[in-house]
C-alpha cells in the first residue's frame, strides 16, 4: 500500500518549548493507524501539528504534495477531516447545521443531501435530534456528530483524537464499531489517537508508540499487542 | 395617551437606526471581542460617500446602493489592512488602532467635506401619509431597517456564507477543521458592519444633518442598546437599539428635568445601569474565560 501521508522529522512547537523531537511516521491508503502513549507523550500535539495548528517543523506529504506550513483551511481542503479532542461541535448550533458546515468545502448540493442520508442512516440518533442544538446532546451523541460532521467533508483521511474519552464502555463499543464499519465501506483512511490502548489495537493495523515527544516503538498492531514488555512500559496494563 | 404613543412611534424609528449601529457594534464584537470604536465614524464617512454621489446627479436609490457596496469594500480592506495584523496585539494596540481609525475618518471628513453642516435628503416624501403622529420620514426608517434586518436573518440562517460566519465567530478553531477561512469572514463580518453602519448614517442623517461629528451622539446610544440586549446577542441588539430608542423619547418627553438637552445622558445611564447591574445585558449570556 502506498503512503497517504508521510511525516519526515515532524518537530512541534508550544511556544518557544519544542514538544515533538522529530518523529517519523507513514500512513498507508486504506489503512487505520494507531498513535498510543501516555498523557503528556505529544498525541494530540501531533494531530495538531498535522493540521497546521501549531507551529511545526520537518515535513509532511500528504499525496505525496508538502502540507507542511499551509493554513488549517487548507489542508482541511484537500481531504484532511480531524475530529479533534473534545469533539468540537458547534454547541449552539443545530445538529443539521454542523453537518452542513461540514459539507463547507463542497459545493454539488446532490451528493450532499445524499450524505446527509447516509448520515442519519450510520447514525439515526441524530436523525432523532436533528434540529436539537449540538450542545443538549449526550456525550456519546456528541462524538457521533462529531464523527458525521467530519464524513460530511467526504475525507480521504481522519484524524480522531480519542473518540472514547469520557462515553461509557458500551458506546466506545458501539463508536468504534462504526469507525471499523467506515475505514472498510467508505475507504476512508484513519489515524486514531487513544488512551484506550486494547481498544485501539483492536482496530489498527499499525501502531506507534510515543514517549514525551518521540517514537520509542512501532509495528503492526497485533504485534504490539501481544508484546508484554511493550504493554508494561509504555501503555501500563 | 395620544403623545406616548406618538413618542413611542417616533421612539421607535430613532431606535431603528440605534439598532442598525448596534448590530454593526455587536457583529465586531462577536468576530473580534472589541468594540468598534470607529463604527460611527464609518457610517458618517460612508453618508458623506452617499451625499457626494447624489451631489453629482445619481438618483438617491442608486447612490444608496452603490453606498453599500463601496462602504462594504471598505470595511474588509480596514480588516485587511489594519485589524488582520494586529489580530494577536495585545488589547490595548488594538484599542489605539480604534481610536485611531475614529480619528482619521473623523478629520479626513472634515478636510475633504468641510465642518459646515448639509442636508442630506430623505428618500421619502415630505407630506405626512400617516397622519399628524409620525412623519414619512420615521415610517420609512423603520420600513428600511426592518427590511434590512429581515435580509441579513436570512442570510445569516439560511445561507451556506452566513452559516459559516455564525460558526467562525462561535468556535474559530473547529470552523477551521471544516475549511471555513476564518480570518475572511471576519474580513466579512467588517464588510457587513460597514455597509449596515452606512444604512444607519443615511437614515439618521435628514434627522440631524451632515456633519463629520453627526454619529457621535449615535454610536454612543448603538452602544447603549448593544449592552440593553446584550453583546454577545444580535437579536439583543436589535430589541435593546429600538427599546433605547423609545426609552430616550419617552424619558425626554416626560421627565421635566431632562427635555431634549439631557436626552444622552439617558444613553450613558443605560450603559452604566447595565454594566452595573446586568452586564450581559437582556439576551446574552455571560462572558466566561479560562485564565
Amino acid at each position: 500500500m502506498a503512503a497517504l501521508l508521510e511525516a519526515d522529522k515532524l518537530e512541534a512547537f508550544y511556544g518557544p518549548s519544542k514538544v515533538l523531537h522529530g518523529i517519523d511516521f507513514a500512513l498507508p491508503e486504506g489503512g487505520v493507524t494507531a498513535i498510543l502513549g501516555a498523557n503528556g507523550a505529544g498525541k494530540t500535539t501531533t494531530l495538531r501539528a498535522l493540521c497546521g495548528m501549531i507551529r511545526t517543523g520537518g515535513t509532511v506529504r500528504f499525496d505525496g504534495k508538502r502540507i507542511d506550513g499551509r493554513a488549517t483551511e487548507s489542508i482541511v481542503r484537500l481531504g484532511i477531516a480531524h475530529v479533534p479532542e473534545g469533539r468540537g461541535t458547534f454547541a449552539k448550533m443545530t445538529v443539521d447545521e454542523n453537518l452542513r458546515l461540514g459539507s463547507f468545502t463542497r459545493r454539488k448540493k446532490a451528493e450532499i443531501e445524499a450524505d446527509f442520508e447516509h448520515m442519519f442512516a450510520m447514525f439515526p440518533r441524530l436523525a432523532e435530534r436533528r434540529h436539537q442544538q449540538a450542545g443538549t446532546l449526550s456525550g456519546g451523541e456528541q462524538q457521533m456528530l462529531a464523527i458525521a460532521r467530519a464524513l460530511m467533508l467526504r475525507p480521504r483521511l481522519m484524524l480522531l483524537d480519542e473518540p472514547s474519552f469520557g462515553l461509557a464502555p458500551l458506546i466506545v463499543q458501539d463508536i468504534f464499531a462504526i469507525l471499523a464499519r467506515i475505514n472498510r465501506e467508505d475507504r476512508v483512511s484513519m489515524l486514531v489517537v487513544e488512551q484506550n490502548t486494547a481498544l485501539a489495537l483492536e482496530l489498527a493495523d499499525y501502531a506507534y508508540v510515543l514517549e514525551t515527544g518521540r517514537v520509542v516503538m512501532s509495528g503492526p498492531a497485533d504485534e504490539i499487542a501481544s508484546d508484554e514488555s511493550v504493554r508494561r512500559s509504555y501503555l501500563g496494563y | 395617551m395620544e403623545l406616548v404613543l406618538q413618542q413611542v412611534l417616533s421612539g421607535l424609528a430613532t431606535g431603528g437606526i440605534y439598532a442598525s449601529v448596534a448590530l454593526a457594534v455587536v457583529m465586531i464584537y462577536q468576530a473580534i471581542e472589541h468594540f468598534n470604536f470607529a463604527q460611527g465614524e464609518m457610517a458618517m464617512f460612508s453618508t458623506y460617500v452617499a451625499w457626494s454621489l447624489i451631489q453629482i446627479g445619481m438618483p438617491y436609490w442608486v447612490a444608496f446602493g452603490l453606498t453599500l457596496v463601496i462602504s462594504f469594500i471598505g470595511g474588509v480592506l480596514i480588516e485587511r489592512i489594519v485589524l488582520r495584523p494586529l489580530h494577536r496585539a495585545p488589547i490595548l494596540s488594538q484599542i489605539i488602532a480604534f481610536i485611531a481609525l475614529f480619528v482619521i475618518f473623523n478629520s479626513v471628513a472634515g478636510w475633504i467635506f468641510t465642518y459646515t453642516i448639509k442636508p442630506f435628503p430623505s428618500p421619502f416624501p415630505e407630506e405626512p401619509i400617516f397622519g399628524t403622529f409620525i412623519s414619512t420620514h420615521q415610517v420609512g426608517v423603520i420600513g428600511v431597517t426592518l427590511v434590512m434586518l429581515g435580509i441579513l436573518f436570512v442570510f445569516f440562517n439560511f445561507s451556506r456564507i452566513g452559516l459559516a460566519m455564525r460558526a467562525a465567530a462561535q468556535n474559530p478553531e473547529s470552523s477551521r477543521l471544516v475549511g471555513i477561512p476564518v480570518g475572511w469572514m471576519t474580513a466579512l463580518g467588517w464588510g457587513l458592519a460597514s455597509a449596515i453602519g452606512a444604512v444607519a448614517g443615511m437614515m439618521v442623517a435628514p434627522i440631524v444633518f451632515l456633519e463629520p461629528n453627526m454619529m457621535v451622539g449615535i454610536l454612543l446610544y448603538g452602544f447603549a442598546g448593544a449592552l440593553l440586549g446584550g453583546v454577545t446577542s444580535p437579536t439583543g441588539a436589535v430589541v435593546g437599539g429600538f427599546l433605547v430608542g423609545v426609552i430616550e423619547n419617552l424619558v425626554g418627553t416626560f421627565v421635566p428635568f431632562i427635555g431634549t438637552e439631557l436626552k444622552l445622558t439617558v444613553a450613558l445611564v443605560i450603559i452604566v445601569g447595565v454594566l452595573t447591574i446586568k452586564p450581559s445585558g437582556l439576551f446574552g449570556r455571560p462572558v466566561v474565560t479560562r485564565v
